[in-house]
């Protein structure tokens, strides 16, 4: 392998990343494409375990060929040389020198040894995750997240029960029932809080991406056909079960987000997939001093964050879905072969993937503003519930910081309860917090991207390493 | 009625045993921790350092850190991360994890 | 944490009192530190004498408080490296027991039956007892809070106003005007823009520090455990990295890591290198720490002053202006001795401790 072409490492092997990776090599970029997974694919596109020999994978997935056209794109390359792809690999660190980077990793799964990587650039490709705002009983073994009981479906073919309700807001919903139906479990309900007049409101920008409306009309043919219930404004008040899930109560909402009183309805099932929405994950671009406009890092028409030398791509940028990731991740691949090669690239190179993401960036607002969760949700969570999942901090202790002691945002309550200082670090407290303390949601600081062993941290630079694979 | 396994049509190897707190049960080529122990009926295998509450699966893609277990004597792995081999010891965990 | 020890002693001194923070309650170096009330790294002198007084008064305060703030009377243990070390600690030490300080040599079984988990082979260490831990954010919050005083979070201070004659008679704010006869410059790290708000100087610099935390663990580390070079570490000028290990466990299970010193300016970005260093020297004294994890580190900017000593009085060039900041690495310990000799000063009293060292007038005015 020539040591003469520049060096880009790509952290994430989802959509964006892969996207990124194929074009950058396919212009002169020797690539590290770094992933946590055993196999490329990132969420979006989770392949099953090889060790689980499924011959049609793709019945679990949607929009199969795009994804086949990165895999073998992707393989293409890394059988000429021009791309190593390292799989589990956890990054937990990008450190910035003069004039290269050095990509940090633990090996997984047991994230105990360390790998490194130096690389003349970084594509951060980290992608999202999902909200889910708590609610009486959403502690209980059984209610998990909607991504999560994907992820589980597409990565494990594992089902998470019987009868599941699905709900909360978002496009996910929909092809979660339906994989979970055709997976053999019996959807109960599925339950969204969005008002479906709100999507006429927005009918224009929906409208401009008639492929979107038809995958969405795609699913719900398939939930009718599986005769699964859709329930538009109502929302879980409740989940119920003494050391497990038993059932959940769902509720109509009025026009102001407020449950309407009586209308509840208790569903029996031993699984709830919630979700309400979804963060990018934007450690590594914030400890790297990458400017992020609001939660989202912030990048030019190129793709590239505010620090040299430093690309983003995908839901780290905005969550906007699987293809806008793929035309951000070409646009970053693109910018980043011209740049690092040292010329000025011309957008109109890119300018098909340009327009696709204006026009998906504008189909993620308009579904932004009608997946937004119920206004009142907070009323839900009585001064019992359990908040910060990992240390166990409820809405009332939370409550009592805001009031009693003046905390007005995120860290300040979680200086005085401990709400966000568990093992993940506030990722899924955060919303809550911040709704309960009356701010704005902004993007914390974790140097650590993962939890890093002392014994690793304490080591000398470690060498670069090439555990790949083909 | 349909399963997952007959959805993607998967052949896997046999499944291997695996204990769980010393009990036999079956996990198949390729699963994660979490999904045998679904498999298994069992949906959670730690209990909160607070309150000792029940916790198993919530995110399912290891942001979350809810699905805590130890697997041959290494505490607070990810179930559904960790991919299991044929001997391994799951053991359901309390408190921190750590035994002392 | 120095603002609500002053609220809290002037508001008992039946003083009315307004706490001003341009951020939330607890958002500066208070955030960011580990809660140390420490006398064992303490040199006989004046810092030491406002050690001794404070650390009396966090025992009261404790009576109050002690839970709610995550208290912990539990000792501290300061371990020699090399046996020439130790010799030069027990000398150290034999200094501070003449100036009150209860300490005690250590070695073999003894130091391993206080710190099980420590490394192998130690020459030996210094137990100080009277070294205790308390959760800064919350003691700050709740001193605030039992001082009755209005607490403004969220306004800026943006001049300090001043009659002809030169007298505080009130500060500018963002929000509005506050009329006071007395205004007290607790602004920490940013003591030295307030100073010039009021047309005076304070040489306070940053002095930036990480902490590791790692995950939730049994209690394995039972007191503040550190090692002899720290008290070296603190009292240096040098701008450049300096660290030495310090480890404590916390009630809520984390163990806490320190301690890294550089004078980089208001520099936010997290130091790989520095925070390597600080995980090195937390494994050597205790092995067990490799396997564990570090689940965050937070940084902060402790407020250094040239002579290593806070401010802590009147200030005689602006008649009305009290100054309670500067206090390096130990403001959250020194603050009850701070806010009791602030409220002595501020209701005519003599105070308890010569407050001549902590002029803040002590240092040669800048040439302009």
């Amino acid at each position: 392998m020539t040591t003469d072409r520049p060096h880009l490492a790509v952290i994430g092997a989802g959509p964006a990343g892969l996207a990124a990776t194929v074009a950058a090599a396919a212009h002169g970029v020797r690539v590290t494409l770094l992933d946590s997974a055993a196999q490329p694919g990132g969420q979006f596109y989770r392949q099953p375990a090889a060790e689980l020999r499924a011959h049609r994978p793709q019945a679990l997935h949607h929009d199969w060929r795009t994804w086949e056209r990165l895999r073998d794109g992707l393989r293409t390359h890394v059988n000429a040389g021009a791309v190593t792809h390292l799989t589990d690999h956890h990054v937990w660190f990008v450190e910035r020198h003069a004039d290269r980077f050095t990509v940090h990793a633990l090996l997984g799964p047991e994230q105990e040894d360390p790998a490194a990587v130096h690389a003349d650039a970084v594509l951060l490709a980290t992608g999202g995750y999902e909200k889910v705002l708590p609610f009486p009983g959403w502690t209980l073994p059984g209610v998990l997240t909607a991504g999560g009981a994907q992820a589980m479906l597409k990565g494990n073919l594992a089902a998470p029960g019987r009868t599941a309700v699905v709900a909360g807001t978002g496009p996910l919903l929909l092809p979660v029932a339906t994989g979970l139906a055709a997976a053999g479990v019996e959807i109960a309900a599925l339950v969204e809080s969005a008002d479906p007049k709100a999507f006429v409101r927005r009918s224009r920008a929906l409208a401009a991406q008639p492929g979107k409306l038809a995958e969405g009309a795609g699913y719900a043919a398939q939930l009718l056909r599986h005769r699964v219930r859709t329930l538009t404004r109502h929302t879980v008040v409740e989940a119920h079960g003494t050391e497990r899930l038993e059932a959940v109560t769902v509720a109509a909402l009025d026009g102001e987000g407020r449950v309407r009183p009586g209308s509840g309805r208790r569903l029996p099932c031993d699984t709830l997939a919630v979700g309400h929405g979804m963060l990018p994950h934007t450690d590594l671009a914030e400890t790297l001093g990458c400017r992020l406009d609001g939660m989202n890092v912030q990048v030019d028409g190129e793709q590239r964050t505010d620090v040299p030398g430093v690309w983003a791509a995908g839901e780290t940028t905005g969550i906007g879905g699987s293809a806008l990731a793929l035309a951000e991740g070409h646009i970053a691949g693109r910018s980043a072969a011209v740049r690092l090669a040292g010329r000025a690239p011309d957008p109109r190179e890119w300018a098909a993937a340009a327009r696709t993401r204006t026009r998906l960036r504008e189909f993620a607002a308009a579904l932004d503003a009608v997946y937004a969760p119920p206004a009142h949700w907070s009323e839900l969570v009585t001064d019992d519930t359990v908040v910060c999942r990992c240390e166990e901090v409820t809405g009332g202790t939370i409550r009592e910081a805001v009031a009693e002691f003046g905390a007005g945002d995120v860290r300040t309550v979680k200086l005085l309860t401990r709400a966000g200082m568990g093992w993940c670090q506030g990722r899924v407290c955060a919303p809550a917090v911040a709704g309960l303390a009356g701010c704005q949601l902004t993007a914390s600081r974790r140097p650590f991207a993962r939890p890093v062993p002392l014994g690793v941290l304490a080591r000398e630079d470690t060498h670069p390493t090439g555990r790949g694979s083909s | 009625m349909s399963s997952p396994l007959d959805l993607a049509q998967a052949h896997p190897r046999p499944a291997f045993t695996v204990t769980l707190d010393g009990r036999e049960i079956d996990a198949l080529p390729g699963q994660t921790v979490a999904a045998a122990l679904w498999a298994a009926g069992v949906t959670s295998w730690r209990t909160t350092r607070g309150g000792g509450r029940p916790r198993g699966v919530f995110c399912g893609i290891g942001v979350c850190f809810d699905c805590l277990v130890t697997v041959n004597d290494r505490p607070n792995q990810r179930a559904c991360l960790v991919s299991l081999q044929p001997g391994d010891a799951i053991r359901t965990q309390e408190g921190t994890g750590h035994d002392d | 944490m120095t603002g609500a020890a002053c609220a809290l002693y002037a508001s008992r001194a039946d003083l009315d009192v307004i706490v001003v923070d341009r951020g939330p309650v607890a958002g500066g170096t208070t955030g960011a530190g580990e809660g140390n009330l420490l006398v064992s790294d303490k040199e006989p002198g004046p810092e030491l004498d406002l050690a001794l007084l404070s650390h009396r008064l966090w025992s009261e305060l404790a009576q109050e408080f002690g839970e709610a703030i995550e208290y912990e009377a539990k000792g501290g243990v300061v371990v020699a490296t090399s046996p020439g070390g130790l010799g030069a600690l027990e000398d150290f030490a034999a200094g501070q027991r003449a100036a009150g300080v209860t300490a005690t040599t250590v070695a073999g079984t003894e130091l391993y039956e206080l710190e099980p988990h420590l490394a192998p082979g130690l020459p030996g260490a210094v137990h100080y007892p009277q070294d205790s831990q308390v959760m800064p954010a919350l003691a700050a919050a709740h001193l605030v809070r039992a001082s009755g005083a209005r607490l403004l979070t969220g306004v800026t201070v943006t001049g300090v106003l001043r009659t002809t004659d030169g007298k505080v008679w009130g500060v500018r704010t963002d929000k509005g005007d506050i009329h006071t006869p007395a205004v007290i410059n607790a602004a920490g790290t940013w003591g030295a823009e307030l100073a010039v708000l009021a047309g005076t100087s304070l040489p306070v610099l940053p002095r930036r520090g990480f902490v590791l935390v790692t995950e939730p663990l049994p209690r394995r580390v039972h007191h503040k455990v550190y090692a002899a070079d720290y008290v070296a570490d603190v009292a240096s000028d040098s701008a450049a990295l300096q660290t030495s290990p310090v480890v404590e466990g916390t009630a809520a299970g984390p163990v806490l890591i320190g301690a890294s010193r550089e004078r980089v300016g208001f520099d936010r970005s997290f130091s790989l290198p520095a925070l390597r260093t600080l995980a090195a020297g937390a494994t050597l004294l205790f092995p067990f720490l490799s396997d564990v994890r570090a689940i965050r580190s937070y940084v902060g900017f402790r407020p250094y002053m040239p002579d290593h000593l806070p401010a802590i009085g009147p200030d005689p060039r602006v008649p009305g202006l009290f100054h309670a900041c500067g206090h390096e690495g130990a403001g959250i310990g020194l603050a009850t001795g701070t806010g009791h000799l602030i409220a002595q000063t501020l209701t005519a009293k003599t105070p308890d401790l010569d407050l001549a060292p902590f002029r803040p007038d002590r240092f040669p005015e800048e040439t302009p």
